[in-house]
């Protein structure tokens, strides 16, 4: 009963879309507001018929109802609540559920939220979200349905894939889905804005904060899966470069591109084309990102059952998606011709230079996923890119993209004095020479040229980052008002940045400075590394609820001072007779240690040597502040009061028609 | 129009017909450099059976199929019922059972069912490092000269017995 309902709801939610998106394209056209306005109850409508039909998959999968084939291939009897309750996005069809109720949640969101948009954009961004629901809801129905019987019904589920059994799975792929989906968002605005030919200060602003909110999402997500992947793989590593996180990472490049541009466009009216341009990209790159997960293209260990039949339709999809967005693109974007001079040297300038790198970046990852594919497609042979390509190509291109950072915010709009910029950066530049070569040494580690480059960086972005605020304070004569004057969207930027820095100084010493060692341990035995003493206490037989485990003990001293105990696990799911890796990990701001079970020596005797695996790894934890902290130096941005003024005082600045 | 407001959608024009292109291929088909070569050289015993040797020259003289699985693996669980269909419809499969101990190897068939006609006992998997096996199950289609004229990576299934496996079986030697 509960698969027909939920079928029955899909089925709705499709004719629905259609509505949603013919009637008030009919509406816009006729200029008839009824007719249009048809746009906001259908996106609320559809989002409540998928809300009805997600709730019906996860009440299936609550009470283990094995009848559902696809509830019986990703759950089972003793899965504890928690992951019966999420195991809807454990695997494809379900997860494709979930990315339709993000959809439809942000359409319905910008049905709600949209009184200061003039009604036919409202209605024409509605249409083109319908329309992307009707790709997605016929792809669900005809290729990827979750509520396909089963006949004849099995006693017990074959269980959720062991390695998605962890909290960081219950918490990263909503977050990743809110990101990729949320570009829909300034897509669906940006063909509207192709569409009516207006394209002005007041469309950018509307844009950016539901871009942000998007950007903010994919940032928590990516930052999620980097550490549920360093915490549950078991090989220490916080990125992979595998296809599936290039697939996340592109449109987040893109999107913070977007981000940069939207403000030159609100700004100075300048950008216009360009700024279109990356929001359809964003949003394109996410499709791609499916495409690529989903159709079995290319080979990842996010290993999704992949199905021909799927990458023809999502092909097919994008092809329509993108070859209509960009000939609207070719057709109209000339015509968004911009008003005021440009000069290179100057705030717009260096974010047009940002922008630059971090497309390029985003094409060089985009050219490191599919190289494999075109060696393939003409027949030379198989090949797989791997880090050593990303991290020569993109460490480069991270360079000038931080030493910006830097500079951005002390150079002003329009046309900036280079004496006034170097008066104000010689403080952090400073500040930052100083700091990057104490940090090595207070660390306790050698000096390294490519460690105190990498924190040179770090320092210089947070420190000229702080700048802001602090030149911002003086420039009150009271202080405090002087702080709490401070727009938010100040301050979101300021965090960010800050993230930024945080981040980079992470990436630079745990990339520089992190030890490994493959130990054989016995009870009672000890290794050292990096002036820590790991001792095993012993390896004991242990019983999870749906896993039997293999559980170690491990002390790790030094100085004569007990600092940690690790209970790395080696598991295995019964259910599915898979064995996973538990690593343990003890952290704190300036290190993680880091213990994951290798295999017992004498394969019959669990309580003898194990094979172990030993990280010390200084600022890990720094890559995954500095993550969050971007992704709430969104949340802040996105709260300024300016983004929900009325729509009178929203359209006032220079408003450019395309002629 | 200026031409560079088409450069978008030329590069999309470019994916499309590359993705159309990879869509073709299987990422998962690894070309085996032992195809058309004869099955490397083994000599083994059967599962449980301590006492009576198996060698590479007993696979000679009609076509077999050649199945590397374990009671380890995941996957041979998967592909297991295809196993049962084939061997009820009369095909030889040989079991290689793969890095596994007798005892589990042996249970593993008792509680699921033995589609083999013969088990050979490969516990250190010397014959699979021979056999260039990437991990279970693989399963090579031997001819009746015991050349290796198929390799199937992962589990067998309808499909690929259907479009690649099935005629080579049928093939007159």
């Amino acid at each position: 009963m509960t698969a027909e309902l939920g079928q029955f709801a899909l089925i709705a939610a499709l004719i629905v879309a259609v509505l949603q998106t013919l009637v008030p394209a009919v509406g816009v056209r006729r200029r008839d507001t009824r007719l249009m306005a048809m746009a906001s109850s259908g996106a609320q409508t559809q989002f409540l018929l998928i809300l009805f039909a997600y709730g019906c998959l996860t009440y299936a999968f609550i009470n283990k109802d094995w009848s559902i084939a696809y509830v019986a291939a990703n759950s089972e009897a003793h899965l504890p609540l928690m992951y019966r309750a999420t195991a809807v996005w454990g695997a494809h069809e379900g997860s494709m559920l979930l990315w339709m109720l993000m959809l439809s949640g942000w359409s319905a969101a910008v049905s709600i939220f949209n009184r200061r948009l003039p009604p036919d954009l409202v209605a024409t961004a509605l249409a083109v979200l319908g329309a992307l629901s009707i790709g997605f809801l016929l792809f669900i129905l005809i290729t990827s349905n979750p509520f396909t019987l089963d006949f004849p019904v099995p006693d017990n589920g074959r269980d959720l894939n062991p390695l998605l059994q962890d909290p960081g799975f219950v918490t990263h792929p909503p977050m990743l889905y809110m990101g990729y989906v949320g570009f829909s968002v300034a897509f669906a605005f940006a063909i509207a804005s192709l569409i009516s030919g207006r394209l002005d200060a007041a469309w950018a602003r509307w844009t950016r904060p539901w871009t942000t909110a998007a950007w903010l999402f994919l940032t928590i997500g990516i930052t999620l899966g980097s550490w549920w992947s360093y915490h549950e793989l078991g090989w220490g590593g916080w990125w992979f470069w595998d296809p599936v996180e290039n697939a996340s990472f592109m449109p987040w490049l893109i999107g913070t591109a977007l981000i940069h541009s939207l403000a030159v466009t609100e700004k100075r009216g300048q950008l216009k084309a360009w700024t279109v341009l990356l929001a359809i990209l964003a949003f394109a790159l996410s499709l791609l990102g499916t495409f690529l997960v989903r159709s079995g293209v290319l080979v990842s260990v996010h290993a999704f059952a992949t199905d021909p039949a799927r990458g023809v339709f999502i092909l097919s999809f994008l092809a329509i998606v993108l070859g209509i967005a960009f000939t609207l693109y070719a057709w109209r974007a000339p015509k968004f011709v911009s008003v005021a001079d440009f000069a290179l040297f100057s705030r717009e300038g260096l974010l047009l230079l940002n922008n630059v790198f971090l497309v390029t970046a985003a094409a060089a990852v985009l050219i490191g996923t599919l190289y494999p594919l075109v060696i393939e497609s003409i027949n030379a042979g198989k090949v797989s890119v791997g880090p050593p390509f990303f991290n020569a190509v993109f460490v480069p291109l991270t360079i000038p993209l931080a030493l910006l950072v830097g500079c951005a915010c002390a150079v002003g709009w329009k046309r900036a004095k280079l004496g006034e910029v170097v008066r104000r950066l010689r403080v952090p530049a400073a500040i930052a020479v100083i700091v990057a070569i104490a940090l090595p040494l207070l660390l306790g580690h050698p000096l390294r040229i490519s460690a105190i480059g990498g924190g040179l960086l770090a320092v210089w972005i947070i420190v000229s980052a702080a700048q802001e605020i602090v030149r911002r304070v003086r420039a009150k004569r009271d202080r405090v008002a002087g702080i709490t004057q401070i727009p938010r969207a100040i301050w979101g930027m300021t965090l960010a940045h800050v993230g930024l820095g945080i981040w980079v100084l992470g990436v630079t010493f745990t990339s520089i400075y992190s030890i490994e060692k493959d130990a054989r341990l016995g009870p009672g035995e000890t290794a050292t590394l990096g002036g820590y003493t790991f001792a095993l206490k012993g390896v004991t037989p242990r019983t999870g609820p749906n896993y039997r485990a293999d559980h170690g003990e491990v002390d790790v001293e030094r100085n004569g001072r007990i600092v940690a105990h690790l209970a790395p696990e080696k598991r295995l799911y019964e259910a599915s007779g898979q064995v996973m890796t538990e690593s343990a990990v003890d952290h704190n701001p300036l290190r993680d240690l880091y213990v994951a079970l290798g295999e017992p020596i004498d394969k019959n005797n669990a309580a003898g040597d194990w094979a172990v695996r030993l990280y010390y790894k200084p600022l890990m934890r720094l890559v995954w502040i500095g993550g969050f902290l971007m992704a709430f130096g969104g949340l802040i941005a996105i709260s300024d009061r300016r983004y929900r003024l009325s729509r009178a005082a929203a359209t006032l600045p220079a408003g450019v028609e395309a002629a | 129009m200026r031409l560079r407001y088409l450069v978008p959608a030329v590069v999309l024009i470019g994916l499309i017909v590359l993705f159309a292109a990879g869509l073709k291929h299987d990422p998962r088909e690894v070309p085996s450099p032992l195809i058309g070569k004869p099955a490397p050289a083994f000599a083994l015993k059967l599962l449980g059976k301590p006492d009576q040797p198996y060698t590479s020259a007993d696979l000679k003289g009609r076509p077999v199929l050649v199945n590397f699985f374990a009671s380890w693996c995941v996957a041979c669980r998967v592909e297991h019922p295809f196993l049962m269909q084939l061997a009820s419809q009369g095909v030889e499969i040989i079991g290689m059972d793969y890095k596994d101990t007798d005892a589990d190897g042996a249970a593993w068939l008792a509680d699921h069912g033995n589609p083999y006609r013969t088990v050979v006992a490969d516990p250190q998997g010397s014959a699979g490092l021979d056999w260039g096996v990437y991990g279970a199950p693989e399963t090579f289609v031997l001819n009746a000269q015991g050349i290796i004229v198929y390799k199937q990576i992962g589990p067998m299934d309808e499909q690929v017995w259907r479009d690649h496996v099935a005629p080579l079986m049928a093939a007159k030697p």
